[in-house]
């Protein structure tokens, strides 16, 4: 009978986690079925689900119009690197704040965190002024230290909460056997905290290769990543629908294979210490 | 020995030094419609007379707007050439921010730039940017259904006319709406419609004073004759429709008529995306008999920011991209329906293009349009579907949000006029007009 009662659980519970699941994709799905439509068939009313002519019309004139590889690269570079430099900055500063906290630490925590309440178009012109002083208007090396910057409260934040599930006394152990702090960082805390780390990366990879505000805001020719590549397709007058889709498409498709392939570390990270 | 190598290099320096003053690299920020992605196609034929060479930034219209308005006002130099409208222009002029093209050469031809189009992308008697190509609006009507109906489409028909003819076409079964209007709220969507169509009921945004004048009879009129009339015969939920719903209604046989951009003319007489391409018609806006009718007139023009190091090259490429030999180009390689339409005079003196459908009712309205004196009564401001002042797009934005919800049977008439009229005089009060 109790085999029964969990079967059905089980039933119910796939079921569940699958109809969430199509219901979160679908949007996606959708986008990548219109790109393979004609524009009439995009705005056809009702709308056309699997049974249309299937074209890549709107793929060809993406790639006759856009230089893809250039805005791809640049997304590449900008993702990349202020993950890689946010994550060297958050290890050392959310190690202090786990392992050798002071009375204002949860204070910092939450002041860090309040930063990102603030409307980004409020900092919209200081920004873009320090930018001009400095030359870095319309380059990848400005946008990699912007979007860094606004992802670091979440990178300290994450990589926090996942040191604090390590024991204490196992640094104290290491410290006992004559580790020095960047030893213990390097060699004891940071493979400990490998799959914490590992899903830091990839989910502030994913919120930098998002990102649309700063990217279209300090960008022209040269350094504008894919967001910027999807913001062209917009058109107010003319339907766009099917070679926006087939431009978006493109955008996200890198990001959703990474995803694909590192959801197990992904999912691990997640849950980390969630269940004890 | 000396002398001779000091004459080399400065002979050497004097040719680098003119082949690197020739060859620029100029950035152009634009909008993404069709006319723009084939002047980007096009660009080869440019870098060949000139050798300078055109790099491209497109964003959607209201990301262009905000991104070049930073640009400007923090003189961050990113771009060479802007594409703007004809509502910036002259408030960009007045700011200083843009360099006016007082000085083009005589081969351009400035004389030929449609007046009325010149005279609103201008700001105390000078030009501050050329049109590229502009539109008016006008009705776009299924012959066939007209003709169903029983009926005749004038020249140049009244509101009362389209109404009627609007209930005639309807036939709900068939999903066949009569008329289709944008409702979609929005300075530039719904909010640029409902105000050239109150243009023709004789109503105005503000008086001599700058008081606001939604609390009048003939923006009592508008706003009722448009909200029974769509209801009659618009579809279903028009209050979130823009022009492309619009067009994607018309294209797949759904309207009976649509009034709006010219532009559109090529998109619904294109067989490859229209289902009803071979049996339309066009019309003027219609009017109520008091002298003006509801079209509008805008412009999509290039610019030159107050700040680019390039303005040289940047005039050219305006001068080039604006000419009558563009003009030519285009007809040459994709056919005279696919010129920029709405910005020479010559173009419609031209046999060629004279044989295009649309072309005649699409000059007919440019013509019918006055920016500057866009309605009945006397105003302060230039600018037909809109008042040339910076504060109007942010308090024509809230109106229009007011009409929408009009249109969506959430307030009624009344409130929302009232409501429109607190807005804008407070508004107005803020900026310092009152």
């Amino acid at each position: 009978m109790s085999r029964a009662v969990t079967t059905r659980r089980k039933t119910i519970n796939t079921v569940l986690a699958w109809s969430v699941g199509i219901l979160i994709f679908f949007p996606i799905l959708w986008t990548i079925l219109t790109s393979f439509k004609t524009e009439a068939q995009a705005i056809n009313d009702p709308p056309l689900f699997l049974f249309f002519d299937w074209t890549l019309e709107n793929y060809a004139v993406v790639q006759e119009r856009s230089d893809y590889m250039r805005f791809l690269w640049n997304s590449v570079i900008i993702a990349g690197g202020s993950t890689l430099i946010g994550v060297m900055i958050a290890i050392p500063a959310a190690w202090s704040m786990a392992f050798v906290p002071s009375k204002r630490t949860k204070d910092i925590l939450l002041w860090m965190l309040s930063t990102k309440m603030l409307p980004a178009v409020g900092v919209l012109y200081p920004i873009y002024l320090i930018f001009i002083e400095l030359g870095l208007l319309d380059t990848r090396t400005g946008l990699v230290v912007v979007i860094m910057l606004i992802n670091l409260p979440i990178i300290v934040w994450m990589l926090y909460t996942y040191f604090k599930e390590i024991p204490g006394e196992i640094l104290e152990a290491a410290r006992m056997d004559g580790a020095s702090l960047r030893e213990e960082i390097i060699y004891v805390l940071t493979p400990m905290a490998v799959p914490g780390i590992a899903s830091t990366i990839l989910l502030n990879f994913i919120l930098a290769w998002n990102e649309a505000f700063w990217t279209l805001n300090l960008t022209a020719a040269q350094a504008a990543p894919l967001t910027a590549f999807i913001a062209s397709y917009s058109s107010p007058e003319g339907l766009f629908y099917a070679k926006l889709s087939a431009a978006s498409t493109m955008a996200i498709a890198p990001i959703l294979i990474m995803g694909w392939f590192s959801q197990k570390q992904l999912v691990r990270g997640l849950t980390f210490g969630a269940v004890k | 020995m000396y002398l001779k190598y000091a004459l080399c290099a400065a002979t050497a320096l004097s040719v680098l030094g003119t082949t690197g003053a020739i060859a620029e690299t100029i950035t152009i920020a634009t909008v993404n419609n069709g006319d723009m992605i084939r002047m980007q196609g096009l660009t080869d034929d440019f870098t060949a007379k000139t050798g300078h060479k055109v790099e491209w930034v497109t964003l959607e219209e209201n990301v262009l707007r905000q991104r070049v308005t930073t640009d400007i006002t923090t003189k961050g130099g990113q771009f060479d050439i802007l594409t703007i409208g004809m509502y910036e222009t002259p408030i960009w002029g007045a700011n200083g921010w843009l360099i006016p093209l007082d000085d083009l050469s005589e081969g351009y031809d400035v004389a030929d730039i449609l007046p009325a189009m010149a005279g609103g992308l201008s700001y105390d008697g000078t030009l501050y940017a050329a049109p590229f190509y502009g539109e008016s609006s006008m009705i776009m009507y299924r012959t066939d259904l007209m003709e169903k109906a029983g009926m005749e489409m004038p020249e140049a028909p009244t509101w009362e006319f389209i109404r009627k003819a609007a209930a005639a076409m309807t036939d709900r079964d068939n999903d066949i709406n009569g008329i289709c209007l944008r409702g979609k709220a929005g300075w530039g969507e719904g909010g640029a419609f409902i105000t050239a169509m109150s243009n023709s009921f004789g109503a105005r945004w503000f008086d001599m004073d700058w008081n606001a004048q939604f609390d009048t009879k003939p923006w009592a009129d508008t706003l009722n004759f448009f909200v029974g009339m769509m209801t009659e015969s618009g579809p279903s939920g028009y209050a979130t429709n823009g022009f492309n719903e619009n067009l994607s209604l018309f294209q797949q046989g759904k309207c009976g008529m649509w009034i709006d951009a010219t532009v559109a003319a090529s998109f619904v007489t294109n067989p490859k995306d229209s289902t009803v391409a071979d049996s339309v018609g066009f019309a003027l806006a219609p009017d109520n008999g008091l002298g003006k009718r509801s079209n509008w007139l805008w412009a999509w023009a290039l610019a030159i920011p107050a700040g680019t190091a390039k303005e040289a090259a940047a005039k050219q490429f305006i001068e080039w991209a604006t000419s009558k030999d563009y003009i030519e180009l285009v007809a040459e390689k994709e056919g005279w329906a696919n010129v920029p339409p709405g910005a020479r005079t010559s173009l419609y003196e031209n046999p060629n293009y004279q044989a295009v459908p649309f072309a005649k009712m699409t000059l007919e309205s440019i013509l019918t349009a006055d920016p500057n004196k866009p309605t009945v009564e006397p105003v302060p401001y230039v600018g037909v579907q809109f008042a040339a002042i910076p504060e109007f797009a942010g308090i024509a934005t809230e109106v229009s949000q007011e009409f929408s919800a009009v249109y969506a049977g959430q307030q009624t008439v009344e409130e929302a006029l009232a409501k429109a009229q607190a807005i804008t005089n407070d508004a107005m009060e803020a900026a310092g007009y009152r």
